[in-house]
């Protein structure tokens, strides 16, 4: 398998946790631009293989390629997040004591070094950028308000938001839509298919109608592998995702 | 909208009036020490000048402790190291200045290395003749120790009560350190019997007031660079380290080193502290590093409001007046006092002093603006209970779990 | 001379112990009789060979008062007494019994004389005498000062003892005060060189000081000879010393084991930071010291009793005190734990403050129990009894806890809610109860704490204080939330601790460990026996 054009490339990686194989011998490819959406039961690896692609844990075994060429396995959180992989929570985490503004200026590209941070001074372009993203996901009426304040919803928003200003090549969005309303998950599925246009995706969720919504290529993890992968329609039709996880 | 920056502008005002209430400090109790008959009513006599300058000081430690404690989230309980290495450097510097006016008359060697019978000065102590080199040292030696101690806790995350409790066992480590006679301070009776600080006759009533206004005056730059820090983009993201660090880390911030500066700059405020402690006090000794008084400062910022600017600052005159009072009046009960204030402070004061007027403020804000908009028929652009918790809004609410016990990481 | 009198003083010492003179007394007192007519010093000799021929004990003290020029004949009536200076004159003792028999002016008494050749007569009969007693301890005793103070005329009793001996332990013994004699006597090299390999081959500090003095004395092959056999008692000497240091290792494991086992389970199970553990163990050692003052008022008899009554009543008092902490303060503030620090520091200072002003500042005395006291060897490794009982005590209180919380429903409901609250909650486990139970234990576990260690150290209110921060060293670096691992922490640093003693001194050997935690909690934040996974990171 030829990792270039690949934007995320993990190929038979394991880890375990005391005996606890959690990902295990898990191969998956992400071409550039791709949209996926990945499913499973819980406990079939889907939040740790987010958190070896995030740097937050490291692979017993197994090559993770980032971009097709940088190792991320050799790399932190901090790292991997400034190479361009954004990452959204399953459980929605803002800075709750900050404004919405403030939480996507700490969230927008630039230098990441204690000293500029200490000096800065909002230029124009960062605060258009701010006023772009605050459209975008419709905390525009909001901005001075605090995040602690903001309903659940938001919270997931405001988080996609500062993904965004992040400016990453890469999201791993881990279950967006827990808890919304019908209106709002339709929402979000037309914001994250707006996103993907000029970046790659990986959402993790377990809202079928959500999924359809998406209507792209999905990958069924089960006990830390890849159970099976296809249209959701193909994977509909497999005995075996259906035993695990959708149900007769 | 309009409410919110409110606040903003009331916080900064509070800074405002706190700088300049310090200055004016500064200026006037000297003026009413020395310049005032002692018959006068106006006369401040000279112990209550000395016993403010310390407090002032106990005031600059709070407030850096406040700084990693309110602002990161990092309970240090061994800030009382940093004060006391910064005293210890200024202590050095005024036995150099005892010169052959010691019991011994040793013009090279200060008393205690004579009786210890020290041949030649330890190497350690060379340039502390020079104030300039002990003033570099008040800074560098707690800087660097937190820096290097920093570096090493922040990069292997340790975090929460482990980091408390490391803390803690490293002020112990130097307090049993410097209890050693080997170590060269002055073992268990540390450094004492000062003369002169910068020429000048450190008993003298004008000494102490020169020695207060520069408590004072430093205390009031602690707090402006303290505010400038929090109000930065810096500080944003100190605080966010504090409510969500894995958050920043996946945003690209390297949380162990937003860390390592608040926790260094901290350190070298709480050394600037200890270093104008002891020409006011006139001893500095190992007892500095007792565990137990790192955890005293705490309870001063707790006291005070931890995560604002001046709690801290009232907080540790207050208890320290209190335990004055107490120490004079019912020494046995102080420690009984102490104790329930802490327990009383976590209980049913989270916020502090300066937290509970916040709330009480924007409650009472909130009333009245509530009311106002009911007369006028129009809503108020932000729901009041919002604001209310905005205002509120402190680092002891940030858990998101209710109030269950989770075990220890 | 020193020689036979730090024999006589030996042998004098271990009268005390023995049993009654034999019966034959009335006959000793007809042959001491005798030297009150003896004229000569051959006829001295001959009452001298006499007594020693008995074999009586009881002779030692007239012979040994001979040699001395202590032993007196009454003029008036020619009695036989043994004098020693008092007031104005003489005391004169009974020669037999020791006991005051009156005094006499020098006038009024003659004194036995004695020449060189009736002392070596004396030091042999004395010699052949005690080695010959019937007592092997008695002959464990004079080979051993024998040993100390070699003397060439030593060796032929010696050589006749050993003949005789029958126990091969004093036989052993015998050999090797006869060799330390050799060495000192003007045999042939192949007979001290033999002699060296004897003492050599016994390998304690008295061999080894012996040695010294014969490496020093003598050259050629006899000093080489000392001197190899000096290296190797050395190294054999310092492996015992790593067996001291070991041991003493173990015992302070063993303190710290019994500080910080009620801290595992309320911070490790419970993850709740109790500052105020150490007062837990001091109000154990406080209950200690009021049960032995009321049975020391009114029941003395049950003094060997008293820490066997104060254990429950300490975990009582420590356990009911931690339950009012947790009810009063701690449960308000659950996933709180920088706060529960604070609160508990607080909670700390009254306790102190409290038992401050109920039994003063000062220390308090806490007697050991006979059980407790004293000390046995083992090789050349002393062990006391209360390190001993305290390190049985230790390991029975983590075997105890250890069953609690595994084999017990209690146990299990305890892990239940650490666990998954939530679900325990709503499988009705009352977790409120179950919070404070645990609590209560692991401070009653710290209570019963308090009585070992009011073996150990000073009872006074800063008791607590001095363990607080190495418990949480020993939790911490064991590996919160497992009990093995803070068994392993509180041995691995008792023993690391004691073996930079010697080298590093008391104090910076302290500091050099926490130096050391503090570097290996920054390796591994989570302790030697962390448990990993997801869930734990969160």
């Amino acid at each position: 398998m030829s990792k270039s054009n690949t934007i995320l490339y993990l190929d038979g990686v394991s880890v375990s946790f005391d005996g606890f194989r959690a990902i295990n011998n898990l191969s998956l490819v992400l071409d550039k631009g791709e949209m996926r959406a990945i499913i499973g039961p819980n406990g079939a690896g889907k939040t740790t293989m987010m958190d070896i692609v995030t740097g937050k844990t490291r692979p017993d075994e197994g090559e993770v390629f980032f971009d097709g060429q940088v190792d991320l396995t050799k790399h932190d959180e901090a790292d991997i997040a400034m190479m361009g992989i954004g990452r959204k929570f399953q459980k929605p985490t803002v800075f709750e004591s900050h404004t919405i503004e403030e939480n996507l200026m700490l969230a927008l590209k630039g230098p990441r070094s204690i000293f500029p941070a200490l000096f800065h001074r909002r230029s124009a372009t960062e605060a258009r950028q701010i006023d772009h993203i605050l459209g975008i996901i419709r905390l525009g009426d909001k901005r001075d308000e605090l995040a602690a304040n903001l309903s659940h919803g938001q919270k997931q928003w405001l988080e996609i938001g500062m993904l965004l200003a992040q400016d990453p090549k890469l999201l791993l969005v881990d279950e967006p839509v827990a808890g919304m309303t019908d209106a709002e998950t339709e929402e979000t599925a037309r914001l994250l298919k707006d996103i993907a246009r000029d970046h790659s995706v990986i959402v993790v969720e377990h809202d079928m109608h959500f999924v359809r919504e998406l209507g792209v290529k999905v990958t069924c993890l089960h006990e830390g592998s890849v159970l099976s992968e296809g249209s959701l329609d193909f994977l509909s039709a497999d005995e075996r995702v259906v035993e695990v996880y959708l149900g007769r | 909208m309009i409410t919110g920056r409110f606040f903003a502008a009331g916080a900064d005002r509070r800074v405002a009036i706190t700088i300049f209430i310090l200055l004016a400090v500064a200026i006037i109790v000297p003026l009413l020490n020395l310049a005032v008959s002692s018959t006068s009513a106006f006369y401040v006599p000279s112990y209550v000048v000395a016993l403010t300058g310390k407090y002032l000081c106990y005031a600059l430690l709070a407030l850096a402790l406040d700084l990693v404690w309110g602002y990161c989230g990092i309970l240090s309980l061994g800030h009382g190291a940093f004060f006391a290495l910064g005293g210890y450097a200024m202590g050095m510097y005024l036995m150099r200045q005892i010169g052959s006016r010691g019991v011994y008359g040793n013009p090279l060697l200060p008393d205690f290395m004579v009786f210890l019978n020290y041949r030649e000065l330890p190497w350690f102590w060379y340039g502390f003749d020079h104030f300039w080199f002990a003033a570099i040292m008040v800074l560098a030696v707690p800087g660097l120790l937190a820096f290097v101690f920093g570096w090493f806790a922040f990069r292997s995350r340790v975090t929460g009560v482990y980091l408390s409790i490391i803390t803690q066992a490293m002020t112990y480590a130097l307090l049993l350190a410097f209890f050693r006679n080997d170590m060269g301070f002055g073992g268990n009776n540390g450094l004492t019997d000062f003369k002169d600080i910068l020429g000048f006759n450190v008993q003298a009533d004008a000494t102490r007031s020169a020695l207060f206004a520069a408590s004072a005056v430093t205390l009031a730059l602690a707090v402006f660079v303290t505010w400038a820090i929090v109000g930065s983009k810096y500080g944003k993201l100190l605080m966010a380290v504090r409510d969500a660090e894995s958050r920043t880390r996946f945003l690209g911030w390297r949380a162990e080193n937003v860390k390592l500066f608040a926790f260094t700059v901290s350190a070298v405020m709480a050394g600037i502290a200890g270093a104008l402690y002891v020409p006011q006090v006139g001893i500095i000794n190992p007892g500095e590093f007792e565990p137990s008084n790192s955890i005293e400062v705490v309870v001063w910022a707790a006291v005070g409001g931890r995560g604002t600017i001046v709690g801290p600052i009232i907080g540790a005159l207050l208890v320290n007046a209190g335990k004055s009072w107490f120490t004079g009046v019912l020494p046995a009960f102080w420690l009984f006092a102490l104790g329930g204030l802490f327990v009383a402070v976590t209980l049913f004061l989270p916020k502090g002093i300066v937290g509970m007027w916040d709330s009480w403020r924007g409650n009472a804000r909130a009333l009245r603006a509530a009311s106002i908009a009911e007369e006028a028929g129009t809503d108020p652009d932000v729901p009041p209970a919002k604001i209310v918790r905005s205002a509120a809004r402190t680092p002891g609410d940030w858990s998101a779990s209710g109030p269950e016990p989770q075990p220890a990481e | 001379m020193i020689f036979i009198r730090a024999i006589g003083l030996t042998l004098l010492l271990l009268l005390g112990m023995l049993l009654p003179s034999n019966a034959a007394e009335a006959d000793l007192r007809a042959i001491i009789a005798k030297f009150a007519t003896a004229s000569n010093f051959s006829a001295i000799e001959a009452v001298v060979h006499e007594l020693a021929a008995t074999g009586d004990r009881a002779v030692e003290r007239p012979l040994a008062a001979l040699a001395e020029g202590r032993l007196y004949v009454r003029k008036t009536d020619s009695l036989v007494f043994v004098g020693q200076d008092g007031g104005g004159g003489i005391e004169l003792l009974d020669p037999l019994s020791g006991e005051k028999s009156g005094a006499a002016a020098k006038g009024d008494i003659a004194k036995v004389k004695v020449n060189n050749t009736l002392r070596r007569a004396i030091r042999d009969a004395l010699g052949t005498l005690t080695l010959g007693a019937k007592d092997p301890a008695a002959r464990i005793a004079a080979a051993a000062t024998m040993f100390k103070t070699p003397d060439a005329t030593n060796i032929e009793p010696l050589d006749a003892a050993i003949a005789n001996e029958t126990v091969a332990s004093v036989k052993a013994l015998l050999e090797q005060a006869r060799a330390a004699s050799v060495l000192v006597s003007d045999r042939p090299e192949a007979d001290k060189l033999a002699a060296i390999a004897l003492i050599g081959a016994r390998g304690d500090r008295d061999a080894l000081s012996l040695l010294t003095s014969v490496e020093a004395n003598s050259e050629g092959t006899v000093k080489d000879g000392a001197t190899a056999a000096m290296a190797k008692i050395n190294s054999t000497l310092a492996l015992w010393d790593a067996g001291q240091n070991i041991w003493y290792g173990i015992s302070l494991g063993s303190v710290l084991l019994l500080a910080a086992i009620g801290l595992a389970i309320t911070f490790g199970v419970m993850g709740v930071i109790n500052m105020a553990h150490g007062e837990m163990v001091m109000l154990g050692a406080y209950t200690t010291f009021v049960v032995q003052e009321v049975i020391r008022s009114s029941f003395p008899g049950l003094f060997d009793w008293s820490l066997v009554i104060a254990l429950p009543l300490a975990f009582l008092v420590a356990a009911f005190v931690g339950l009012v902490i947790e009810r009063g303060v701690i449960r308000f503030l659950y996933g709180r734990p920088l706060e529960t620090l604070l609160a508990t520091w607080g909670v700390s200072l009254i306790l102190q403050q409290a038992v401050r002003t109920i039994f003063g500042p000062t220390n308090q005395e806490v007697g050991n129990p006979s059980w407790m006291s004293g000390s046995f060897d083992i090789g050349q490794l002393a062990v006391t009894w209360n390190r001993l009982w305290i390190l049985v005590f230790s390991l029975c209180v983590f075997a105890v806890l250890l069953y609690v919380m595994k084999r017990t429903p209690w146990g299990l409901q305890m892990r239940a809610v650490t666990a998954n609250r939530r679900m325990a909650a709503s499988m009705g486990i009352r977790t409120p109860w179950v919070d404070a139970l645990t609590f209560a234990l692991g401070s009653g576990i710290a209570g019963i704490a308090g009585v070992a260690l009011s073996q150990v150290d000073n009872v006074s209110p800063n008791l607590g204080r001095g363990y607080i921060i190495d418990s949480f060293m020993v939790v911490v670096f064991g590996g919160v939330g497992n009990l093995w691992g803070t068994l392993v922490g509180a041995f691995s640093l008792g023993i690391v601790n004691k073996f930079l003693e010697p080298y590093a001194g008391a104090v910076l050997g302290k500091i050099v460990v926490l130096v050391l935690i503090i570097l290996f909690i920054q390796k591994r934040p989570r302790g030697l026996f962390a448990l990993k996974g997801r869930a734990v990171e969160a």
